[in-house]
């Protein structure tokens, strides 16, 4: 039995929201707007929740096709939504997490201009994110996936009066966009091959494929392609570059988009795509490695940071370098596990700092905050503090909050698992134990007060007599406290691998797992490893932020030039504007414009033109009005025609 | 009998004749003239052929000729009757109104 889901109503209302308030809002009142964004997207998880209840009744997957959207000879393309394990998770995180943030967002945009936009905006994002995890076919898929990188853009630069918001924007834009042309690239390659988009039909065909064993076998390209894509929408190396900018947005947006969603596409797909990626294992190790560098480098970054914004920033790409890595075992029940628990402790994490951002009047600086706020923030706004607190737990990996069960998870599996490896576990380890001392550390400055020595960076004209940093109004702590909630308990699901195994159906490709390497003493070795390591961030926090102020500074100066190193993030984006933006942009301007535009083309447009001009110039001269040379002329054509009737029409000699 | 070569260079030398007064000539009356010149030239030949060929089509040709060259004088002349009370000039140079 069963029952017809109409799962395009999900994504459907999401649209009917962006409509109604992208039209009618400047015509209604705050209050109005705010309430038509919230209650569709409302309305869209409490379907979303019916459509759970249902679950037990359905066949798996779930498959709901619309008439075709494309149909081209071989080529036939369904509007059609798929509803299985991994959609399911993936439609319950959108939908939940993008309702609190929708809430928050009530109280954090309140004194902001272009509330109505703002909100219309949020509902297109949530539209093609639904899309994009509903899809049952690759191109409809990547219509959610241009669409949510449509929908960034927009919101990163919304304020885009501030010319630093609309290039981060463009740059994120670009930046997603290179990432998308190695995925197109990839779609191409699976249609040449199997002629098909839709997962079902498609991951049936790879079924019957051997495992690869060189680079240069067609599901291994494929899935290196597809993995470039990911590495655009999933800031991962190399085109990680847009994240950190695209805090330029408002803090609601880096929170849905930027640390729950959207840039959890990369993975999501990676995973839908599990099938070819099982039988490419060159391209796992790819995975893996960059997985493993990209949380390493990001969480290098982290450590030295000053804006609240920024530590979360290169936080999440961290992050996602750990649910790569879990995919680039092979184990990905593992990644979506973390990106389900990431979810709750990074949006808390992000919707945290807009309430701690939104309390210190726009600061941003962790030292100003802490400058700003007498005594501690924690004092004047203790659910954001405990809030915070708990999700900084929750990300260090401490043990019972919800990171320790998926990221310990993740660790374990790369260390044990037949594609993983002690080197990348390792690597892991290390960046663990920097993401508990770089959250830590914001933790500690952010909401505690520094000793008495700090006083001296007190700028008299900061000292607001008149406002005072306070909590925030109940609209946002509540979502606060749901996401506290959630990091706090949202690991326990996983336990017993209880999560994993609901996930099994999906991942089980049909390839035979090698033999994992066990290691002495199993799971609770490794975990006793992580569980120091970030005790031992935490406590290295505490040494230098909270009992020995001025050891930060005198480590900086010892090791000067790897402070500066990483301060100014490896220079990445020096590196880029220098090799590749500036040149392409020369050669844009030079050639391409200069060169071929106005010299070629204008000049062949301007040259017809002006042969047409002067060759009416020359003939003009030929109507004279002198009746004499008319007179000449028709004597010549009578004579040209003589000629040729004599000399062309027949052969000379007869 | 005179060769049908003989008559043929008269013709072609009349009309010659009549093409380079047509060209050359300053005075409109002049160039009607040459244009009669051209055209009796052209008559020559057809009367010449016709008589070699022992055949009657070209004194027929002959007469639409000269039925067209009095009604073209007779037009012409008109029209230069009527530039002239214009222009009070005989002059072709002087006529050229139809300059761009």
């Amino acid at each position: 039995m069963t029952t017809n889901l109409h799962l395009w109503i999900i994504p459907g209302l999401c649209f009917l929201g962006f409509l109604l308030n992208l039209l009618g809002g400047r015509h209604w009142s705050q209050r109005t707007a705010a309430v038509v964004g919230v209650s569709f997207v409302a309305a869209a998880f409490g379907y979303a929740l019916w459509v759970v209840s249902q679950w037990s009744s359905l066949a798996h997957p779930y498959l709901e096709v619309h008439r075709p959207w494309m149909q081209a000879g071989a080529l036939s393309i369904p509007f059609g939504f798929q509803l299985d394990q991994l959609s399911l998770v993936m439609l319950l995180i959108v939908t939940g997490v993008g309702l609190l943030i929708h809430i928050y967002s009530v109280g954090y945009m309140s004194h902001e201009g272009g509330f109505y936009r703002f909100f219309s905006l949020l509902n297109v994002f949530m539209f093609f994110m639904l899309t994009l995890v509903l899809a049952n076919n690759y191109l409809l898929m990547f219509i959610g996936w241009e669409g949510v990188g449509f929908a960034s853009y927009m919101l990163i630069g919304f304020f885009f009066h501030k010319d630093s918001a609309s290039r981060a924007g463009m740059k994120a834009f670009v930046v997603n966009r290179i990432g998308d042309f190695g995925f197109l690239i990839g779609l191409f390659f699976i249609f040449s091959r199997f002629h098909t988009f839709t997962f079902t039909e498609l991951f049936a065909q790879v079924r019957q494929m051997p495992v690869e064993a060189s680079w240069g076998g067609p599901l291994t390209i494929i899935a290196l392609l597809l993995f470039v894509g990911a590495t655009g929408k999933s800031a991962q190396i190399p085109l990680y570059v847009w994240l950190p900018d695209a805090m330029e947005g408002p803090t609601p947006v880096s929170a849905l988009i930027h640390a729950a969603t959207m840039v959890t596409a990369g993975v999501y797909m990676v995973c839908r795509s599990a099938a070819i990626y099982d039988r490419a294992p060159h391209a796992l190790s790819v995975v893996l490695a960059i997985g493993a560098l990209t949380a390493l480098l990001a969480a290098s970054i982290g450590l030295l940071q000053r804006d609240i914004k920024k530590v979360l920033a290169y936080s999440t790409v961290s992050q996602l370098g750990y649910m790569f890595m879990a995919c680039g075992a092979a184990m990905y029940g593992a990644g979506v596990f973390h990106l389900m628990t990431h979810a709750f402790f990074k949006g808390l994490l992000f919707l945290g700092a807009g309430s701690v951002i939104h309390a210190m009047n726009g600061e941003q600086d962790m030292w100003a905050i802490r400058a700003g706020a007498p005594g501690g923030l924690r004092k004047y706004a203790p659910i954001t503090f405990i809030t915070f607190l708990i999700a900084t737990c929750a990300i260090s990996g401490i043990p019972f909050f919800s990171g320790f069960y998926s990221k310990d998870k993740i660790l374990y599996d790369v260390l044990t698992s037949p594609n993983g490896s002690t080197l990348w576990w390792g690597v892991g380890t290390l960046a663990a134990l920097m993401t508990s001392f770089y959250m830590f550390r914001a933790l500690f400055v952010t909401f505690f007060e520094g000793p008495q020595q700090t006083k001296r960076h007190n700028r008299p004209e900061e000292h607001h007599g008149a406002h005072h940093p306070h909590e925030s109004p109940k609209v946002m702590t509540v979502p606060l406290m749901i996401l506290g909630v959630l990091a706090l308990i949202g690991g326990y699901i996983g336990i017993g691998d209880r999560f994993e195994h609901f996930l099994d159906p999906i991942f089980d490709t049909g390839v035979p797992p090698l033999a994992s390497h066990p290691i002495a003493g199993g799971e609770w070795t490794v975990s006793a490893i992580s569980v120091s390591v970030a005790l031992l961030g935490l406590l290295i926090a505490w040494a230098f932020y909270l009992k020995n102020p001025e050891a930060p500074e005198k480590l900086a100066e010892s090791m000067s030039g790897l402070y500066t190193l990483i301060f100014n993030k490896y220079w990445v984006d020096e590196l880029y504007g220098a090799v590749i933006t500036r040149p392409l942009a020369a050669f844009s301007r030079v050639v391409l414009w200069r060169g071929v535009d106005v010299h070629v083309i204008d000049a062949a447009v301007n040259g017809v033109a002006s042969g047409a001009s002067g060759a009416g110039n020359g003939l003009r001269r030929q109507a004279s009005g002198q009746i004499r040379s008319y007179a000449s002329w028709i004597v010549l054509g009578a004579a040209a025609v003589l000629l040729y009737m004599y000399f062309g029409g027949r052969p000379l000699l007869q | 009998m005179v060769p049908l070569a003989y008559y043929l260079a008269l013709s072609a030398i009349l009309f010659c004749l009549g093409v380079a007064g047509f060209i050359f000539k300053q005075d409109i009356i002049t160039v009607f003239i040459s244009i009669e010149l051209m055209l009796n030239g052209v008559n020559l030949a057809f009367v010449a052929f016709s008589h070699t060929l022992r055949q009657i089509d070209g004194n027929i040709f002959v007469f639409f000729v000269m039925v067209v060259a009095a009604a073209e004088a007779a037009v012409g002349l008109a029209i230069i009757i009527a530039v002239v009370r214009n222009r009070n000039t005989l002059d072709v140079d002087q006529m050229g109104v139809l300059k761009d």
